[in-house]
């Protein structure tokens, strides 16, 4: 003990004493909610309901309210239905990280199970849009590309970029690009209109039309930039930026080699 | 002191300084040879162009560093013609500045006027050609000459016309008429107001008989925004809110700054923004711009609905819809 207390003083004494009490904690932490999502396997309707609002006490109250009614810095989620709920937390944006203008995607706090139980606790409260089902989103079968394609301009690309990678709103907040998103997730953001995304209905942008704008936005991921590199697929922005930055820059080096003399 | 100022003296030219390779033979032989290296890699890059052409398929993707996944081909074909170009270049200017003569050379220069013989010379021969084309005694030729040069001068003018026929009212006018039908684009489907839920858009076009064969010209006209609020969140005049629909509201989605398509809706503050210059319009006060170079807020549609429920225009639009021009009355 003495030997260890001569290095109480030593500069890396205090992170290293930090990274060990975070690391109990965390540990701890986890072992906690691994026996929460163990207690989750129950099919049954009535207790999942009541297991998703044993989370939502735990994990979503505090901002929206121990009823969901909603409170000043989030919005109720009374009648929102499982659809968001299932796009929200599935995406990882909620619960938030932090209160910054906008819930980002990352990897998800709840796993499919919590989510469901979640999902089920919001949709009891008032109807909502579903989750949609697996056999229908078979936009395989029921979409076509070309018909996506203009649905998609019309509708989406003003915002996510027409090649759905994504850009800026205003004050700080962006639409999300939308590579590599689950079908499912698309879908059920275009039915409930999370955050600064308006909704699209059903009947001015039918459910098969709306297969049509997925099956367009996997086929843009599957699009290999056959012409060079895509520089972020966002146009002349960074086209413009790489041309300025190398192509001037390269144009002065060889510039002020040509007026050297030499020696 | 005097006053006077000394003259500066003309300080000359500074000493000439030989080059390295100009003294010293192995220097000079080391710039034939970095020069002869340019050219090589010159002939390299064109060896890479033509290999790439021929032998790397064009769907096979590398990995570049900061560029992410590129396309094998291309970049060698690209890559193949930078090297080859840049290097003949470059091993050129080497070349000179290292190995050809290095003296400074003075070329004096030569009066401009020409000399008086010359000058007498080109006089009489431009007599002696006016006299022999007899232009002063054959009248005709004169005549229809000066006839073919003045109608060849108007054609230019004639072509002039493509810049018209001015628009006449035509920018003020669009499909929208009392009773048009709001359809779907694309789709051509009618809509109920209760197919939107709070908080929806469509992008909704005026129903025409033929909606296989809708003008581009008048979709940049005609392109409407239906949007809906709760009916409390407007903050509208009494005639603005009249020309709503329990809480569905139609803009033109034509810009009023340089016409492009607004349509960037932001649910949670209810600004509608242009991608082009970010023009900013709140949905709530009637597309009042608050924000980027948009002089006047959106073009508002009046609608309601018919016997079926269906959204329908009440009246055409008040105002021209888009950009200004500039017959356009901006009262």
């Amino acid at each position: 003990m003495k030997r260890l207390s001569r290095y109480r003083r030593h500069k890396a004494a205090a992170p290293l004493l930090l990274f060990f009490a975070l690391l109990t904690v965390g540990a701890t932490f986890s072992v906690a909610s691994a026996t929460t999502s163990a207690e989750t396997t129950s099919a049954d309707r009535s207790v999942q309901i009541e297991e998703g609002r044993q989370i939502f006490l735990k994990g979503c109250s505090s901002c929206h309210g121990l009823n969901a009614e909603g409170m000043q810095i989030a919005p109720a989620l009374i009648g929102v239905g499982a659809a968001s709920v299932d796009f929200q937390v599935g995406t990882g944006r909620m619960p938030m990280a932090d209160m910054s203008t906008q819930a980002m995607r990352k990897d998800p706090i709840y796993n499919a199970e919590e989510t469901a139980a979640l999902a089920a606790y919001v949709a009891s409260l008032a109807p909502g849009p579903a989750i949609p089902s697996e056999s229908s989103l078979n936009y395989e079968r029921d979409g076509s590309t070309a018909e996506g394609g203009e649905l998609f301009r019309n509708n989406c690309a003003m915002c996510h970029n027409f090649a759905g990678q994504g850009g800026a709103l205003t004050q700080g907040k962006y639409a999300p690009t939308l590579m590599g998103v689950e079908p499912k997730h698309i879908y059920e953001a275009m039915v409930t209109g999370p955050q600064s995304m308006p909704v699209f209905s059903d009947k001015t942008i039918t459910p098969e039309e709306k297969l049509s704008i997925i099956k367009w936005i996997k086929s843009a991921e599957k699009e290999p930039n056959l012409g060079g590199a895509s520089l972020g697929r966002v146009g002349p922005v960074t086209e413009g930026l790489l041309g300025w930055t190398l192509g001037l820059g390269l144009l002065i080096g060889v510039a002020v080699w040509l007026a050297m003399k030499a020696r | 002191m005097s006053n006077e100022i000394e003259a500066i003296k003309d300080p000359g030219l500074p000493a000439h300084v030989h080059r390295k390779a100009d003294t010293d033979p192995k220097a000079a032989k080391r710039a034939e040879r970095q020069v002869a290296s340019m050219f090589l890699m010159s002939a390299f890059g064109t060896v890479l162009l033509i290999f790439s052409f021929f032998f790397i398929p064009d769907d096979v993707f590398v990995f570049v560093p900061i560029l992410g996944n590129q396309n094998a081909h291309q970049l060698g074909l690209g890559l193949g013609m930078a090297i080859s170009l840049f290097f003949i270049g470059m091993g050129a200017i080497h070349w000179a500045k290292t190995l050809m003569p290095d003296v400074e050379v003075v070329a004096q220069r030569h009066e401009f006027r020409s000399t008086d013989s010359d000058r007498k010379d080109f006089v009489s021969a431009v007599k002696e050609g006016a006299a022999a084309s007899g232009l002063g005694r054959r009248s005709l030729i004169k005549r229809s000459l000066g006839a073919a040069l003045g109608l060849s001068a108007l054609s230019p003018l004639i072509l002039l016309r493509d810049l018209g026929p001015l628009p006449g009212k035509e920018l003020e006018k669009t499909t929208w008429k009392t009773g048009t039908h709001l359809v779907t684009d694309p789709g051509n489907r009618r809509i109920k107001a209760s197919d939107l839920e709070v908080g929806a858009v469509a992008q909704v076009l005026p129903e025409i008989e033929d909606p296989e064969h809708r003008k581009l010209s008048d979709i940049a006209k005609d392109a409407v925004l239906l949007i809906r609020l709760r009916p409390e969140e407007f903050n509208l005049e009494a005639d603005r809110l009249a020309m709503t629909h329990d809480g569905i509201i139609a803009f033109s989605k034509i810009c009023s700054h340089m016409g492009c398509a607004v349509a960037l809706y932001e649910q949670q503050t209810k600004h509608l923004l242009c991608p082009c210059h970010q023009s900013t319009f709140d949905v709530t006060r009637a597309a009042k711009v608050i924000f980027g170079p948009s002089a006047r807020p959106l073009p508002q549609l009046d609608i309601t609905i018919d016997d079926e429920g269906y959204l329908v225009a009440r009246q055409p639009f008040s105002e021209p819809v888009g950009p200004s021009f500039w017959e356009r009355n901006s009262q």
